[in-house]
């Protein structure tokens, strides 16, 4: 059984169709990531499976029921976390109250290991917005980690990242996979094909390919629409 | 010293050394005192939502006047004595905060603002409009013989200020104990971005709902107390100003801190009271300053001393 699936899900923006008729299944435990070109769709389609987006059409079942009439807030306390792809932290709290909003209570002992998950220990007093960019992204990341979710989405989680930050994210999603799974908004292909055990490609909104990533790899309309065309002339 | 301890001690600090100037200070000053304790304690209530909720009310004297008149009309058309009559003027200002509390939060931002302010003067019209039992503009006095709870006179000076100063403690303790639990950080993470809040999991509409029925409850708490304490309920405390004052006060004091109204109240009191005393261009000067403080400390007095020095400063 999915933990998570999506049925004709659709969204039109004042007459522009955003996402059309996608049809998503995420099996438990897996990591799957969603790709695409710029624009299409992706980020508007986890928006409309966490809820802050309302779906024109169709139907978003997580664990077996149907929350598609479910506010957001609801989805999330299913087991649901979403981080967001322009960083949305606390930036004039600190550290570990940035975690403490995640983790619901203000242990301690409980934020610290949230933030040495992603390698933030050491400034759990400092203000989150006086953090650089790419920490940003890493404790937005523990947010989503705190919260000991069963589906994590992640949109574009190492944009910003410094490449040794980027194989520490890659460590502990390793870390996660198995107990969490994981739906993953990313551009960045090498994350993609270390990470994902399935991959989903969007293109002008509709679903153009689903499969491991080496059938993903050799599918000529992946290659067409998203890595370009000479290589699927070729 | 723990943070808990820091924290606590300098609030009972504050209520100790308002009793203490209860007993030493002279008549004029002790007067003065129980005015801004009750102006304070609508300025905490308008704290908990500006403040901690980030939500700019410009309508606020519709529950500071919802709590006046419920009191003033209970002991004046009812015969209610003044504690059952307090105690209607808080449900008053609760159930106005409720209904307000339904619509305007159907909306952010300047909107709100917006929406606040055109209930609060449909509220001074209706004072207005039912002149008859409210006296209008013109007001009506409270008997003093009625101002008593349990047989204790609150028309005479000295009772007065302690009355004041219980409430005022009160609504101070209530306002510590609630922002430093889960309540009041989840107010605080609406304040600073409630999308974010929101997909963290918590119901933001059911925390703002509760902020603004909290703080219309504080708020008609002061005005009930000020009604009952000087004896005087009329419309221009449901007026435009009566909005703006608390405003004033907790962006003076320090917005989100505890003691920020009170100083913010106590420190515009004491200007605009040596202002007039040397010129009757005394707004002139409180304007001057106003300008100055919002150039130099833009975060309120206690903001800025909990930014410079005191970062455990709830």
């Amino acid at each position: 059984m999915s933990l998570l699936q999506t049925q004709g899900l659709t969204k039109t923006f004042a007459g522009l169709t955003a996402v059309e008729d996608v049809a998503l299944r995420v099996a438990p435990g897996e990591v799957h990531a969603l790709i695409g070109p710029n624009g299409a769709g992706k980020s508007t389609l986890v928006g409309m499976i966490a809820g802050r987006i309302e779906a024109t059409r169709g139907q978003v079942v997580f664990d077996g029921r149907d929350v598609t009439a479910l506010p957001a807030h609801k989805r999330i306390r299913m087991g649901l976390a979403y981080t967001f792809q322009i960083t949305a932290i606390y930036a004039r709290l600190s550290l570990a109250d940035n975690i403490a909003l995640a983790l619901g209570s203000p242990d301690r002992g409980a934020a610290r290991a949230a933030l040495d998950r992603v390698g933030l220990t050491e400034c759990e007093d400092q203000l989150a917005g006086d953090l650089s960019y790419g920490h940003q992204r890493l404790l937005e990341i523990a947010m989503g980690v705190a919260q000991s979710p069963r589906l994590l989405i992640l949109d574009e989680p190492t944009q910003g990242l410094a490449e040794s930050e980027i194989a520490n994210f890659n460590r502990l999603i390793r870390e996660l996979a198995g107990d969490t799974t994981i739906l993953l908004i990313e551009h960045n292909m090498n994350v993609v094909m270390e990470l994902a055990e399935r991959i989903t490609v969007l293109d002008m909104g509709r679903v153009l390919a689903t499969g491991l990533p080496a059938e993903i790899q050799s599918d000529a309309r992946v290659q067409a629409a998203y890595l370009g065309v000479s290589d699927a002339e070729a | 010293m723990s943070e808990t301890g820091k924290i606590w001690a300098l609030h009972l600090a504050l209520i100790a050394a308002l009793i203490v100037a209860g007993l030493v200070l002279p008549a004029y000053h002790q007067g003065n005192l129980a005015r801004i304790l009750v102006l304070a304690t609508y300025a905490v209530g308008y704290n908990l939502l500006f403040g901690y909720t980030g939500l700019l009310s410009l309508g606020h004297a519709m529950f500071f006047g919802a709590g006046m008149y419920g009191l003033g009309l209970a002991m004046q058309h009812g015969d209610v004595s003044a504690l059952p009559a307090f105690v209607i003027g808080l449900i008053c200002a609760a159930v106005l905060a409720a209904v307000v509390a339904l619509l305007a939060l159907r909306t952010i931002g300047v909107a709100f603002m917006i929406v606040t302010l055109m209930f609060a003067q449909s509220a001074f019209l209706t004072v207005l409009y039912f002149g008859e039992w409210t006296r209008g503009d013109e007001g009506f006095v409270l008997q003093q013989a009625t101002r008593q709870i349990a047989g204790v006179d609150l028309s005479e000076p000295t009772n007065r200020y302690y009355a004041a100063l219980i409430l005022f403690s009160a609504a101070l303790l209530i306002t510590l104990k609630l922002v430093r639990a889960r309540f009041g950080r989840v107010l605080v993470a609406i304040r600073e971005n409630e999308e974010r809040t929101r997909m963290l999991g918590y119901d933001c509409f059911r925390h703002k709902f509760l902020a603004v029925v909290l703080s219309g409850t504080l708020s008609g708490a002061a005005g009930a107390a000020y009604g009952l304490l000087f004896g005087y309920v009329g419309a221009s405390f449901t007026g435009v100003q009566y909005s703006i004052f608390p405003l004033l006060w907790v962006l003076l004091g320090g917005a989100g801190t505890v003691i920020g109204p009170f100083v913010g109240a106590l420190f515009m009191f004491y200007l605009i009271d040596y202002a007039s005393g040397w010129t009757s261009a005394y707004m002139l000067i409180a304007g001057a300053v106003l300008v100055a403080l919002t150039l130099f400390a833009p975060l309120g007095l206690m903001g800025e001393l909990r930014k410079r020095w005191l970062r455990w400063l709830p």
